[in-house]
């Protein structure tokens, strides 16, 4: 019965998507404050009927009711709870489901904090969001319905991927799917724009924030998927260039760019068409990806045809809103006037750079994901693109981009100053100079390279302290003074600086780990003892253990260094039940300097094991770095200047303490 | 990545169990020998796998692959031999870097012709600029109120 609430809802809320999308827009055609009107309550209604289809979905899975075909295919009684719930968004259909949740949200966020929106393009914006929910609606209730049901009803379900049994794992899509879905709101913005026929500043200033938070979800998305690879896969890689990490990550790279280049057409009406563009290029990156992975496109080409109903179905989505949206495009942005004019060397002229090489490399990535399809369909040759393609074309992409990164914030708008940018970076270009020395002199071995890229790191994070320090002028004032001035700086001056920062923390956690991990691949009996960076490991043999839905052998061993025992560590090889596979699970201590990371192999005969050991140096940082741009976009997010959709908050008086985000 | 996890699906299907990747027993004695030998494996694709390179997958054919290069290394080939030798017994497939050649000229020269157009159009924007009057959208009168209220509302950065 519930299960049948939840499938109605979902039609229900296709009907409500149809109202949202053509009567909203029609009236702000004909200037009609009713039919606009319609916009938010449909909006909300949406979401609230997709909460319905969502809850009773979920209540399938917690409750284990196997008559669902969905909960048959990827759930068993014998899961824990949470990943009974995480296996709703686990497979395809629910997967959609989380997907038009997430969008209703949105539009919703816009139909509730979007009151000072001007009436019609409020209007436009949630009717564009209404097609985009329309589309995948219908896409879930003709070809992935996740309400069927069986008859007769299975007795026990297949269960879950094992490897899908992880907490990282199973809030990873929705953060993802919040990013991927939040860049719509820019897709919608600017299609309300071109309809309008009308972009501006006060435009770039609405969609920066969610644009904000779409790249902030994105993120963190990103980095737990990487985290998840780091820990579970059982080799310690955590970026494998891999198609499938390829499609989050180009919208990510777009996004970036448009976070950029949005506010050079907030300060100073430039770069508008180019705006607009991107804002387009954003979401289509993120529907591209999202869904040519999920058809089976991009892994491999015949899973394509496995159902070609979704496929077909897909395909016409993307060329109805990438096409439709690029159509209006050209037809309207060449009617839009270009604003200000600006210097090269400026701080527009620096985003400019950073949009040029940020949309470079998404291109790159693009064109090396999909080149071997391409290629495969016009003469049937095979070729692989992989990580070296990747890291030869990408990473000289990024050096200039991050030896640029520094001087951008402390350039004036329309003409900079570099010589005087130059003279406030002198400090960091003095501790950058610094680094490449010290590690030089600390690090015998590991590529020549590597004290450079830790060097540019160390640049841009002292680059980011840097500008704050500008910004207040110290130097010339007390400590208390200048304690006044940082307090008084906006959040959003914080905000980037943070980020930046974040940049350069990944940066250099990306580099150690990649050109000084250490590695010792060994059979070792019970009893013996090995050595890596400075631990040693004794293997005291293996015991076997129960969890509620696996089966383990976990190694034991007790790590010392410098004679005294440090912890034991117990990686080990689980068996699952359902599904019948075995997984991998790592042992692994954290330390300052980096993780030790032990990962039990096979038995090999006699009591022996193979153990393969790695010490990653600062590996952590790649996701340390992740987590401080997320808290600098954080921070900028709640910057009340970014929070044009709260008008209430904004006429405050100046004297009320500004509202904890 | 959730979208990786379809990908090690179909891994977890051609797996046998999860062990991992180079074996103890593969290790060659000579660590010089040993050192190529990850290096070229790192940039060798395990066919049966998606995206993955023989060094890191545990596919048996990745380990046949991997057995094959440590043999040829034995045997005194040079890297670029190695690779010559896989590539004619599986193709070009088996390079996870793709040589530089016609059919990937565009491929490999993607980045540069992104480069150039952005400059290009930089280029034609500053050539064009001069004679462009500045110019802002159009608003109406009650826009831009609202407007200016706005921009009163907050402070100018700065």
């Amino acid at each position: 019965m519930i299960v049948e609430l939840g499938h109605f809802a979902l039609v229900l809320a296709f009907l409500v998507c149809l109202v949202q999308m053509v009567l909203p827009m029609w009236g702000a055609r004909v200037g009609d404050d009713r039919l606009m009107g319609v916009a938010e309550p449909a909006a909300l209604a949406q979401l609230g009927l997709l909460i319905v289809a969502f809850a009773a979905l979920t209540h399938a899975y917690v409750v284990s009711d196997f008559s669902v075909a969905n909960v048959y295919a990827n759930s068993h009684s014998t899961k824990p709870l949470i990943y009974r719930i995480s296996g709703v968004w686990g497979n395809h259909e629910g997967s959609m489901l989380l997907w038009v949740l997430i969008l209703a949200l949105f539009g919703a966020a816009v139909a509730a904090f979007g009151t000072n929106l001007p009436a019609t393009l409020r209007a436009n914006v949630l009717s564009v969001q209404a097609s985009i929910a329309l589309a995948f609606l219908l896409f879930i209730l003709l070809t992935s319905n996740p309400f069927a049901r069986l008859d007769p009803v299975p007795a026990e379900g297949r269960g879950l991927n094992p490897i899908l049994q992880d907490p990282a794992l199973a809030f990873h899509p929705p953060f993802l799917y919040a990013g991927y879905v939040g860049f719509s709101m820019a897709y919608s913005f600017a299609i309300a724009g071109l309809i309008e026929g009308r972009t501006d500043a006060a435009w770039a200033r609405w969609v920066r924030p969610w644009t904000l938070a779409a790249w902030m979800f994105l993120t963190v998305g990103i980095a737990m998927g990487s985290w998840w690879a780091y820990y579970e896969l059982g080799w310690g890689g955590w970026w494998f260039w891999d198609p499938v990490e390829n499609a989050s990550f180009m919208p990510w790279l777009a996004g970036t760019a448009l976070l950029h280049s949005a506010v050079v057409m907030e300060k100073r009406e430039a770069l508008k068409v180019w705006t607009i563009l991107l804002a387009i290029l954003t979401f289509s990156l993120s529907l591209m990806g999202a869904f040519l992975v999920r058809s089976g496109v991009l892994s491999s080409v015949h899973a394509f045809a496995v159902d070609p109903k979704r496929g077909v179905f897909i395909l016409a989505i993307l060329m109805v809103f990438i096409g439709g949206g690029l159509t209006l495009y050209a037809w309207r942005a060449p009617s839009l006037r270009q604003g200000g004019i600006f210097a090269p060397l400026s701080r527009e002229g620096g985003l400019v750079l950073n949009n040029v090489l940020l949309t470079t490399a998404t291109g790159t990535v693009l064109v090396g994901t999909l080149y071997p399809l391409a290629l495969e369909s016009i003469n049937g040759a095979k070729i692989s693109v992989g990580a070296p393609y990747f890291n030869a074309t990408f990473v000289p992409l990024m050096v200039p981009l991050l030896l640029a990164l520094p001087f951008g914030p402390l350039l004036a708008w329309k003409r900079g100053d570099v010589y005087a940018a130059l003279q406030r970076l002198m400090v960091a270009g003095l501790l950058a100079i610094g680094a490449i020395v010290l590690v030089f002199a600390l690090v015998e071995r590991g590529p020549w390279l590597a004290p450079f890229a830790i060097a540019l790191g160390v640049w841009v994070i002292a680059g980011a302290i840097s500008e704050l320090l500008f910004r207040v002028r110290v130097g010339n004032a007390d400590v208390a003074e200048i304690l006044r001035r940082l307090r008084n700086l906006p959040r959003s001056v914080y905000g980037t600086a943070i980020a930046h920062a974040g940049v350069g923390v990944m940066v250099i956690g990306i580099t150690a780990t990649s050109a000084w991990q250490s590695e010792t691949i060994l059979t070792m009996r019970p009893g013996e003892t090995t050595r890596i960076a400075g631990y040693e490991i004794n293997f005291k043999g293996v015991a076997p253990s129960d969890g509620p839905n696996y089966r383990e052998v976990i190694g034991l061993m007790q790590v010392s260094q410098g004679g005294s025992r440090i912890v034991e560590l117990a990686p080990s090889k689980r068996q699952y039940n359902a599904p019948p596979q075995a997984t991998s699970e790592a042992g692994i201590h954290v330390a300052l300097m980096g993780d030790l990371y032990v990962v039990l192999g096979d038995e090999a005969g006699d009591g022996a094991w193979s153990v393969r050991l790695y010490f990653n140096p600062l590996v952590r940082l790649i996701w340390i770095g992740a987590v401080i741009m997320f808290i600098g976009g954080a921070l900028s997010l709640s910057d009340r200047r970014l929070r044009v959709g709260a008008p209430r908050r904004v006429r405050r008086p100046t004297h009320a303490p500004a509202p904890a985000e | 990545m959730w979208n990786a996890v379809r990908v090690l699906l179909l891994l977890a299907l051609l797996m046998p169990g999860a062990a991992c990747a180079v074996q103890p027993d593969e290790v060659l004695k000579d660590p010089a020998l040993e050192g190529r030998a990850r290096a070229l494996s790192a940039q060798l694709r395990c066919l049966v796998c998606q995206n993955q390179s023989i060094d890191d997958s545990d596919a048996p054919l990745a380990r046949d692959l991997r057995l094959i290069v440590r043999e040829r290394l034995v045997a005194g080939d040079s890297d670029a031999e190695v690779t010559r030798f896989l590539v004619a017994r599986y193709g070009e497939f088996v390079l996870l870097r793709p040589p530089f050649a016609m059919h990937t000229l565009l491929l490999w020269l993607t980045p540069l012709l992104l480069l150039a157009a952005a400059a290009a159009g930089i280029g034609w924007r500053l050539a064009t600029a001069g004679s462009q009057p500045p110019a802002s959208a159009p608003l109406t009168t009650d826009e831009q109120r609202r407007l200016a209220a706005l921009l009163k509302a907050s402070p100018p950065e700065k």
